[in-house]
């Protein structure tokens, strides 16, 4: 039993009331955020990011972890009620669970979701458990060009399953990559783009980098957006589901599970595609296909289950790794930095109170959720009451004071607009800033892995290609990198060009 | 937008199609010309400083070597971008909408270089009066109301309970 002994301890860990205060905190917060639409999880974890400047390690991931699968609770109930999705993740949802609304059964709709939401979760909580430690101790060998392997991939699955232009998606991932070059060479010493700036002498901080990108960036943009006219959402009666609606749906629940543990650990994947994947399965699974989308439970119930079961294992690559597998990870890896913990293959070993407490913090958190989400929705159904305009302001304020206390200085803070300027405007033109923000956290750590192989290596590039591992790796980087070309000229060739069909482009909050 | 009745029996395929409407107007060529061009930019400055920082061999590397092989990455991809991304519609057009986060932006500026002075409280009550009054189209009442009580709580909060030193004025 000598491997369940950790896990155990990290119960102790999470059950301390700081800890357990945090996981609220997270959770309450998860939700309201995933209530209101505009903020995603990621902008909010970034806005976030000074309170855990004084906070144990451990506290602060349990919090940010907490917002993250809150949200993904949260986003349900706008899709339900009002059509609007509030996450990226819950926009699927909103098909079935619009219609089951207006047949009067809302209710049994947010029970589903909330019931599936919860199993995918705790499932994925398992799997987790038992997989994360394999996968460290496998990766406890690797060296740095392992390393360097990993991390370029990981940076280009990234760019190329975002949503938007690859190209543009690469270009995000490279400017990051600059950006993380600015301040002293760790080999040679000699000041890089400082431009003789002494406070640029030690390099850009990466959290006003992901506030001003994330988080200050986001709030420009909404600001020009039209926002959906609301209606205000009918009263929500009977949220617990019948149980002839629990047996239509366990099945969607079970595959939604499965299904979303997997897409979540895959580097780019999380609880968007995850969401879009169940119901894609749901509905072709289905024996009546014609019900989905005039209220099928099952619907719901799929797609909810995976988004929260994928943004679970979608810390298994972070934790075990150190490579953050979507731009709300990165944010993660971020706040690890911050407190003096390297995420990677060690930390299971070496720092197993954080490595558990995260991850056992999560059933409590699933918990919360389940409790808010069912006897509490009414609350928070209420909370949609707050318009934009009076949020946006607080946001920014919060932003811009925020930035300012991380180290009393107000070149943060101007650092922060900055950013915030350049975040917009990349949203404006297409350029998805998820993969700046990824490629920027990995960027000392591919720069140095790859000149520490190449001293290894002498020099010869092709020494990478000489270790199984990470042979391996570079040949899915290139095959990642080259495929999408070669079907684009097969196409092409085809001259197929069917006008554009009808795909919904999915924006991925961030 | 239409009357509910109509939305309510719209078919997921619909839905989406309504959404893609409802997004705002794509830009044209010149806005992908204009994106690829200042990416261009940036990727061949930033090639010359980190040649200027001399290159070194992959043996034994300058500082430059590295900054230098992301610079060319950039560059390539700027011109794949310039060709090939041509006709794209993600980039989206400036409209009068765009007003909004402009003005948003000139506040924000402003009160960055206004709270080393004055301290954080008033320009923070202004830049609350403008985006709810002017940007968001609360009415006067509710807009001093709230703006006063959000200076009041962030005051509480930053520099009464937190003990920050957020300049302030008070």
């Amino acid at each position: 039993m000598d491997f369940l002994n950790p896990v155990i301890n990290g119960f102790a860990v999470v059950l301390e009331p700081t800890n357990l205060l945090y996981c609220l905190i997270g959770v309450v917060i998860g939700m309201l955020i995933g209530v209101l639409p505009g903020l995603g999880p990621a902008a909010t974890i970034a806005i976030l990011l000074p309170l855990t400047y004084n906070v144990e390690p451990v506290t602060a991931i349990i919090m940010l972890a907490g917002i993250f699968y809150g949200a993904q609770y949260g986003g349900t109930i706008t899709s339900v009620l009002l059509r609007l999705p509030g996450e990226a993740s819950s926009v699927v949802t909103v098909f079935d669970g619009y219609q089951m609304a207006k047949q009067g059964r809302a209710g049994t709709a947010l029970g589903l979701a909330s019931i599936g939401s919860f199993i995918g979760g705790t499932a994925s909580i398992i799997g987790l458990t038992f997989l994360a430690p394999i996968v460290a101790s496998f990766a406890l060998d690797f060296g740095p060009p392992e390393y360097t392997a990993l991390a370029m991939l990981g940076i280009l699955l990234v760019a190329t399953i975002s949503s938007g232009s690859k190209a543009k998606a690469l270009i995000a991932a490279a400017l990051g990559l600059l950006l993380a070059t600015v301040g002293r060479d760790i080999f040679t010493g000699e000041s890089r783009f400082t431009f003789g700036s002494l406070q640029l002498a030690d390099g850009i901080d990466f959290v006003p980098i992901a506030m001003g990108i994330f988080g200050l960036g986001e709030i420009l943009y909404n600001l020009e957006e039209r926002h959906r006219a609301a209606k205000a959402p009918s009263k929500v009666t009977n949220v617990w589901p019948s149980r002839k609606d629990l047996k239509q749906a366990s099945g969607a629940i079970g595959r939604g599970s499965v299904l979303g543990f997997f897409l979540g650990i895959l580097p780019g994947g999380g609880a968007t595609i995850a969401s879009m994947a169940s119901y894609a399965m749901e509905k072709k699974r289905a024996k009546q296909p014609e019900r989905f989308g005039k209220g099928a439970p099952e619907g719901v119930a799929g797609p909810e289950t995976a988004n929260n079961a994928a943004a679970t294992s979608s810390f298994i690559p972070l934790l075990t790794l150190g490579i953050p597998a979507n731009a709300t990870m990165a944010l993660m890896f971020g706040a690890l930095l911050i407190q003096g913990v390297t995420p990677g293959p060690q930390l299971v070993e070496q720092n197993p109170e954080l490595f558990w407490g995260v991850v056992n913090s999560m059933y409590i958190g699933n918990i919360l959720l389940l409790i808010m989400s069912l006897p509490l929705v009414g609350i928070f159904v209420k909370i949609l009451r707050v318009r934009a305009a009076i949020l946006a302001p607080v946001t920014a304020l919060i932003t811009l004071l925020g930035a300012y206390t991380i180290n009393n200085s107000m070149f943060d803070v101007t650092l922060v607009v900055v950013f915030g300027i350049v975040g917009y405007l990349m949203k404006k033109f297409g350029f998805e800033p998820g993969p700046l923000v990824l490629a920027f956290v990995l960027g000392e750590l591919l720069e140095s892995s790859m000149r520490r192989s190449l001293l290894v290596f002498g020099g010869d590039p092709l020494g990478f290609f000489g270790r199984p591992i990470s042979a391996t790796l570079l040949l899915v980087f290139v095959l990642v990198a080259v495929l999408p070309a070669i079907r684009g000229a097969i196409a092409k060739r085809k001259n197929t060009v069917t006008a554009s069909a009808a795909t919904p482009d999915i924006k991925e909050k961030v | 937008m239409t009357p509910d009745t109509n939305l309510d029996d719209l078919t997921p395929e619909q839905l989406a199609a309504q959404w893609e409407e409802e997004k705002p107007p794509a830009a044209g060529a010149l806005a992908n010309a204009a994106s690829s061009l200042v990416v261009l930019a940036v990727g061949i400055a930033a090639a010359a400083l980190s040649t200027a920082m001399g290159l070194g061999t992959p043996d034994k590397p300058q500082p430059g070597l590295w900054p230098f092989l992301i610079s060319i990455v950039m560059v390539a991809l700027g011109l794949f971008q310039l060709i090939a991304g041509r006709h794209n519609r993600d980039a989206e057009k400036f409209t009068r909408m765009s007003a909004a986060p402009l003005t948003g932006l000139v506040t924000l500026a402003a009160m960055v270089s206004l709270m080393p002075l004055i301290g954080f409280e008033l320009p923070a009550l202004v830049l609350c009066v403008i985006w709810m009054r002017f940007l968001g189209g609360e009415t006067w009442r509710s807009t001093l109301v709230v703006s006063a009580a959000v200076v009041i709580s962030f005051y509480a909060i930053f520099v009464l309970a937190l003990n920050t030193s957020v300049p302030h004025l008070f």
